[in-house]
This record gives structure tokens, sequence and C-alpha cells, in this order.
């Protein structure tokens, strides 16, 4: 199963890498949402704390606007009865969920340093505890917005549906991430921060757990 | 028919007595209330908002189990059964929310602050939304019924998380979080004896609304299917 999994997300990866169409629109956005973000404040000093809640706002949205493209691409190409064939749906979604992780952390990455050189206000002091949540976050991020992106693409519903429904099943794992950047904003040491990351380790497993033994019912037509 | 007369007297009974009970600073008779500073006649709305907001997660947590028997075994009336509980979820949700803002406004001077618990029963309405949402734009009925159920059972992990979890952590302004010293007035049982029995009486009440509300609910909904595929078979 890993082998074919691993298959999947390569094939993923290299029609992505070819076309580069997912990774060029996505830097765009991340480019216009912090240049929005640039524009709307103006001159005004913004504190740290709002650099890092905006930081979450910038990740959220790249992600409704670039995460549901692993299966809406199937769907609109004709392949995913191909798909249904060929491997079992734990399979696919494994595969599906490596080019999100990959792309989740190639996408944060980004807004990660671009963040850092734009708002002076975003400086890390606690770069260990900053690098553990990003980690645990884009991982938590990734899962979710893959299991919904399966239900989306279903449903026929695509773009205006996914942030509606990735919202509310994000919402845990946003407010703590949150707390956890404005913490490593501050300085605060890991030790007092682990209850926060916690709540994030138990976010990612339960909902890898959940998405998978759900796929199946999501999948299978 | 005589448990729905029992319900109505036992309904009517705890509106009467949750409203026109007088407050006073020493409860001498048994239909007094003791008086509370900083709240005084308005503590109870404590005989409303709780068995709303309790119910509300009754009403999630049924509409989950019937999304999980359908997913088990296909069969079209679970999904109804859980869509008359997600209806009925809706609007005890609306109400709670309603019911703790006006009481926000005189308890803590404004209608929403963000308080963590605030913050997750407005989570809850953004789920039964979206779950509306999801199924109002599926045509087929068995997929919107597949589809809907799974994004009930993921909603569903994040419920206890809200609910449960985060008010009670972290610091705000709701009896029970962290700022408070005890678990708040409903789970520490620091009200008034009689205070207590009206509340208990009003969960119960509220409850045994709630299923026959459902109950009336899901049958009409059945109904109305059996009676369109009669139409359209001529």
């Amino acid at each position: 199963m890993n082998s074919k999994s691993y298959s999947l997300f390569l094939k993923d990866f290299k029609s992505e890498l070819r076309t580069r169409y997912a990774i060029n629109a996505l830097a765009m956005f991340i480019i216009v949402a912090i240049s929005v973000i640039l524009f709307s404040v103006g001159n005004e000093k913004i504190s740290p704390s709002l650099t890092g809640g905006l930081f979450w706002v910038v990740i959220f949205f790249t992600a409704m606007s670039g995460l549901s493209r692993a299966f809406v691409s199937e769907e609109e190409r004709g392949t995913s009865l191909t798909l249904q064939l060929i491997a079992a749906p734990s399979t696919v979604f494994l595969g599906k969920l490596l080019f999100n992780i990959i792309l989740v952390f190639a996408m944060n990455t980004i807004i990660a340093v671009l963040y850092s050189a734009i708002f002076e206000a975003f400086i890390i002091q606690n770069f260990v505890l900053f690098l553990v949540s990003f980690v645990l976050g884009n991982i938590g991020l990734a899962v979710s917005s893959t299991i919904i992106a399966a239900i989306i693409a279903k449903a026929g519903a695509k773009g205006t549906l996914y942030p509606v429904l990735s919202f509310p099943i994000l919402l845990p794992l946003i407010l703590t991430s949150v707390q956890l950047t404005l913490f490593s904003l501050d300085g605060i040491s890991f030790e007092r921060a682990k209850f926060e990351l916690a709540i994030v380790v138990s976010y990612d497993i339960i909902m890898l757990t959940a998405s998978f033994m759900l796929f199946d019912f999501i999948w299978k037509e | 028919m005589i448990w729905k007369i029992f319900l109505f007297l036992l309904l009517a009974f705890v509106s009467i007595a949750g409203i026109a009970f007088p407050i006073v600073e020493k409860p001498s008779a048994w239909y007094e209330f003791p008086l509370i500073p900083g709240l005084e006649e308005n503590a109870k709305i404590i005989f409303f908002h709780v068995p709303t907001a309790w119910l509300t997660v009754v009403a999630f947590f049924m509409s989950t189990i019937y999304s999980f028997k359908y997913l088990r075994k296909k069969n079209l009336d679970d999904d109804v059964k859980s869509y008359a509980a997600a209806q009925l979820g809706m609007i005890f949700c609306i109400l709670a929310t309603v019911t703790g803002a006006v009481w926000a406004k005189f308890a803590w001077g404004s209608y929403w602050s963000w308080d963590p618990r605030q913050t997750s029963i407005f989570a809850l309405l953004l789920i039964y939304g979206a779950w509306f949402a999801l199924r109002s734009s599926i045509e087929s009925e068995e997929k919107r019924a597949t589809l809907s159920s799974v994004y009930s059972m993921i909603a569903f992990v994040t419920v206890p998380f809200f609910i449960f979890i985060m008010p009670r952590i972290m610091t705000g302004l709701h009896p029970g979080s962290a700022d408070d010293s005890n678990a708040g007035p409903v789970v520490d049982f620091k009200m008034n004896g009689n205070m207590q029995l009206i509340f208990f009486l009003s969960l119960i009440g509220f409850t045994i609304l709630y299923f026959w509300m459902w109950n009336v609910g899901y049958r009409s909904i059945l109904l109305r299917e059996k009676l369109d595929k009669k139409l359209i078979r001529g």
C-alpha cells in the first residue's frame, strides 16, 4: 500500500511540476493576499499579536484556494473512476494527503518568509516553538482540508462551499495555532506552551483517524 | 396522550415558576428564590438558556448517531431522522445564542465579547449552517445522505473540544471558565434547593419536548416523501 500511495503522490507531483498551474496560482494568491493586508493597514503600526493573527488568515485563505485541487481536478478531468478502479480508498487518500502536505508546507514556508520580511512586528523570538507548531499545524491543516476537498469534489459544489465547510472543522486548529504563534512571537518558553501543543497533536491524530475511516464512504459511489 | 398532558403541565409549571416566582433577599416560602447580587431578577434566564444549549448538543449528537446508522445500513429513513434532529438543533442553537447574548448584555455589559463559550456556540451555528448548505447543493438522495453523514461525523469529532474542553480551560467571562473558582452553578450544584428543582424540571421538560418534536418532525417528512412518490407513480 505504501508504494502505491507514493506513486499516486508522485503522479500528482510530476504533473504539477509540468504545468506549474497550482504553484503559480497559489504564489500569486499569497502575494495578493499580503498586498491587500498591507494596503488596508496603510501606515498604521500593527502590534505583533495582530501580525500573528493575520498570518493565519493568509494561511487559511491560501489553503482554501489551493488544496481542493487534489480531488476536484480528478473529477474535472474525468479520471476519478480510473482511480477508484486501480487503488483501495485508503491508498488514494494517503497519496492525495501526501501531495497536500507537501503543498501546505511549501505555501506556508513562503508565507512565513514573506511575513518576516514585510512586517517588522513579526519577529519570532522562540524559534523552536514556532517550528514545532508550524509543522504540527500544517499537518492538521492538510488532513482536514483533504477530507473536506473529497466531500465537495463529490458534491459538485467546488469553490464556494469549500471554505464554508472547512472553517468550522479547522476552527480548533486555527484558534490553538494562533495562540502558539503568539507565544512564539512573545518568546514564551516551550514548557509553558505544552498544553496548546498537546491540543494540536490530539487534533492531528483525531482528524487523521476520522478521515481514514470515513474516506471509504465518500469515495465509493 | 396522557404523557402529552403531563408534558404540557410540566412545561406550564416550569414557565410560570421560572418567570413569576419572586426573588427576595431571604426566601422563606417554597416559591421564593434567593437574591444573587448583580443578577437579581435576571437570574431566571438560567431556566431557559441552559436547557436550549443542552438540547442543541443533544440534537447534534442524535443527528450524528443517525448519520452513523445511515452509513452502516444505507436506510434513507435514518437520514430523514438525522435531518429532523438537525433542524431542531439549529433552532435551539439560535435560541441558545440569543438568550446567551441577552444574558451577556446585563451581566457583562455587551451582547457579544468572544468569550470562549460564546465562540463555541457560534462555531456550532457555523457547523449546522455548513451542513444545511452542503445538503442543499446535492441533488441525488443517496449522495446527499452519504456526504452529509460523513460531514456530520467529521464535525462531531470537533464538538467535544468546543463544548466541553475549550470553555473550561480558557479564561473567560462565562461561569465555569478557567477564571472561576468552581465549575459553574449547574455542575457544582451551587443553586438554592428550589431553584435547582425548577431548573432540573425545566431541563427534563425541554428534553421530552425535543424528543416529541423530533418524532413528529421525522414522521411528517417520511409521510411527505411517501406522498410525493405516490403522486409521481400516479
